[in-house]
């Protein structure tokens, strides 16, 4: 058996034995979505860590910065400065006026029917985008770095459904995901991301160290080395911002349209975090809003200090092992993939320093953290759309407010545990689909995030701090800004492959129209409201949540017994 | 009549959700909460996180994109070595890591020091309300 395959099934016998242990802790709602409300600060700080840091951010940020040097480090830099928005406006607000999901806090002073609907609906469509993204990447992943098992994998999940032939490798990740979820509820999912985040810094940290011994700890030497490496298109060294944003090339409207581009990515990247459901949903397991905010302080230290190195990690690739070499098989004419930067700048210096078993050992275990990485990340955007599919639709919007029925606890967590299951299912079939056609670094940067920020945010900022705001202006900004910005990805450039020469929307990064909009939505929404007076209730209801958001009074409780 | 339950546990006919869902919270509940609201401590509370929160937001939003701004629009002054060859915009993307755990710093001693001892304020009024209702 080769090494790669036995660090995978050690990652995979881990995981399994957390949600072995986990299982008897999901009994309860509480327990099933929120664990119990028992995790504690540092934890969550780590389990946040583990859901945010996804393989795009792991692979593909050192990838960037490998290929296009200083203008990958972007993505970096709005990754954590996003946590500000979290640390100062939403998570204490959140976990005092919340229960399991993002809805549970919109649809607080709102009608209910509506608003939980319209929630559930950007839920979905937010995690959906991210999941498609995180399983094509794993898909595409696995094949290139575990060929042994991808192959091995073939004869057992060869499976066709509804016409479309599952990815081996796809398939397998979805159904560990599942069993996390299923079985272990939160309580699994949350340490299947705490041991990855642990996993993922330590091999940072590793790989990071070795780049620095490689250069004797002398940054100077390791910058002579980053801006001896140039770029042949704009004659640029690696040290220096315009590789991959070519300022002063072209314009739209009289701006640098590589400059608005960059601009847009960074609105996205920054207030997106705020609002993407399956981070906001890790507020709900702490027990206070002074846990929320501990761990959110936790988790900018990790991700912050994680994406810091992976500067070492890009730049490391850049100059050690290089481009042309970057590539799936180290073969002379090999095409070069971005996604195994990490990876090969890993072999690289496990051999320089431990012969070449210690590079066989390092590709392995870098592999493996990459495995774990996505399987953290999928497992939190499971728990979060069935969330959205059962506990949001199912069990408050049509049991409670339209059949008026009682749900029972035992009647919740099993159809939260059949969701799952569906969207398990749904998302593997999806990625098997979608994968071929569609280009998956465009949905993940593009969609997901500007999603998040152009529906939820507005929606969450106006629930908690706007009095006038009512059910008319949640659902504009909610499926307003869900559609128009799948509406003007889909229209923009970078969205099929191959790119279309004269989109009908000229940015990739379509934030800076998206998210003014999503928030001017919410606003005329909730004028019109008013003058239909269709939502009396909640403005009187803005009292209460506001209270409660500031001072925690009647927040959720730890349940006895955890 | 209890504050800080998620639900009015008013004594009639129908059942909670119902209630909640079709005349909202009772008038003296609204009342119960909007003069919480206008304490002296929640007002106090409000206004610190504001001073706070306001000020802070603008200047790390105006501070992160002065980085995509300077190198769109400033690209030789950005490329300009200070070390070896570690350059403007490098130093100044560093600059936003410690710049966002500053603040996160700040904040955090701030919550303990101002905003939680006045939250607890509101809270032990709640609670003393509560007491003199029943």
């Amino acid at each position: 058996m080769n090494l790669t395959l036995a660090l995978f099934l050690i990652v995979v016998g881990i995981t399994l034995g957390i949600t072995a242990w986990a299982a008897r802790r999901a009994r309860t709602t509480v327990q099933f979505w929120a664990a119990g409300r028992g995790i504690k600060g540092w934890q969550n700080g780590l389990a946040i860590s583990g859901d945010y840091m996804s393989a795009a951010s792991f692979l593909g940020i050192a990838g960037l910065i490998a290929f296009n040097g200083y203008d990958g480090f972007m993505y970096s830099v709005g990754w954590l400065v996003a946590y500000l928005t979290v640390l100062f406006l939403i998570a204490e607000p959140m976990r005092n006026t919340g229960k399991y999901t993002l809805a549970d806090v919109l649809s607080y002073r709102m009608s209910p029917i509506p608003v939980r609907s319209a929630a559930a609906f950007s839920t979905v469509a937010v995690s959906a985008s991210y999941m498609m993204a995180q399983m094509i990447g794993a898909g595409s992943l696995i094949k290139i770095l575990i060929p042994s098992l991808d192959s091995a994998l073939k004869p057992w999940f060869n499976w066709t459904i509804l016409g479309t032939k599952l990815d081996p490798s796809i398939t397998v990740v979805g159904l560990l995901m599942m069993i996390y979820v299923i079985a272990g509820g939160m309580v699994a999912t949350t340490w299947v991301q705490i041991v990855k985040a642990v996993m993922l810094m330590s091999g940072a940290v590793l790989l990071s160290f070795l780049v620095l011994l490689h250069f004797g700890f002398n940054f100077g030497s390791f910058f002579d080395a980053i801006a001896h490496v140039k770029d042949s298109a704009t004659k640029l060294n690696f040290t220096q911002p315009g590789i991959l944003y070519k300022y002063g090339q072209k314009q739209v409207f009289g701006i640098d349209l590589a400059l608005l581009d960059n601009i847009s990515l960074g609105m996205a990247l920054i207030l997106g975090t705020a609002g993407l459901p399956h981070i906001l949903m890790r507020f709900f397991t702490v027990p206070d809003a002074k846990a929320a905010r501990q761990s959110v302080v936790w988790a900018m230290g990790l991700i912050g200090s994680f994406y810091i190195m992976t500067t070492f990690l890009g730049f490391g690739a850049a100059t050690l092992v290089g481009k042309a070499q970057i590539c799936a098989t180290v073969a002379k004419g090999c095409k070069p993939n971005s996604n195994l930067a990490a990876p090969r700048l890993a072999e690289y210096l496990g051999t320089q320093f431990f012969g070449t078993t210690g590079g066989e050992f390092l590709l392995a275990f870098i592999a493996a953290v990459a495995f774990a990485t996505i399987l953290a990340v999928v497992a939190g955007l499971t728990l979060a759309a069935s969330g959205a599919f059962s506990h949001d639709f199912y069990v408050n919007v049509i049991r409670t407010h339209i059949l008026h029925g009682h749900v029972s606890d035992q009647e919740q967590v099993l159809v939260a545990r059949i969701t799952a299951g569906l969207v398990g299912f749904l998302s593997i079939w999806l990625a098997a689909r979608v994968g071929a056609t569609a280009n998956a670094a465009a949905l993940v940067a593009g969609v997901a995030f500007v999603i998040a920020s152009a529906a939820n945010l507005p929606a969450i900022l106006f629930t908690l701090f706007w009095k006038r705001f009512n059910t008319w202006g949640a659902v504009a900004s909610l499926v307003g800004g869900t559609v128009l910005t799948i509406w003007l990805v889909a229209i923009g450039p970078g969205w099929t492959l191959p790119a279309v020469a004269h989109p009908a929307f000229p940015l990739q990064n379509v934030g800076i129209v998206s998210i003014p909009i999503g928030f001017a939505l919410a606003i005329l929404g909730t004028y019109l409201g008013e003058l239909a007076k269709a939502d009396r209730l909640a403005e009187r209801k803005f009292h209460e949540i506001d209270v409660r958001a500031q001072t925690g009074i009647g927040a959720e409780p730890v349940p006895v017994g955890g | 009549m209890e504050i800080g339950k998620r639900q009015p546990s008013s004594p009639s006919a129908v059942p909670p959700a119902e209630a909640a869902a079709d005349a909202g919270p009772p008038p003296e509940e609204v009342a119960q909460w909007e003069g919480l609201e206008q304490t002296t401590e929640f007002r106090q509370l409000v206004q610190a996180r504001f001073r706070f929160v306001l000020p802070a937001t603008i200047f790390f939003l105006v501070y992160y994109f002065l980085l995509p701004l300077l190198n769109g629009l400033a690209p030789g002054f950005m490329r300009t070595d200070v070390i070896g060859h570690v350059n403007i915009a490098y130093l100044f993307a560093l600059s936003q890591f410690v710049m966002a755990w500053t603040l996160a710093y700040l904040y955090i001693r701030k919550a303990t020091k101002v905003f939680d001892p006045l939250a607890e304020k509101v809270r032990a009024r709640a609670a003393r309300g509560r007491g003199g209702a029943s």
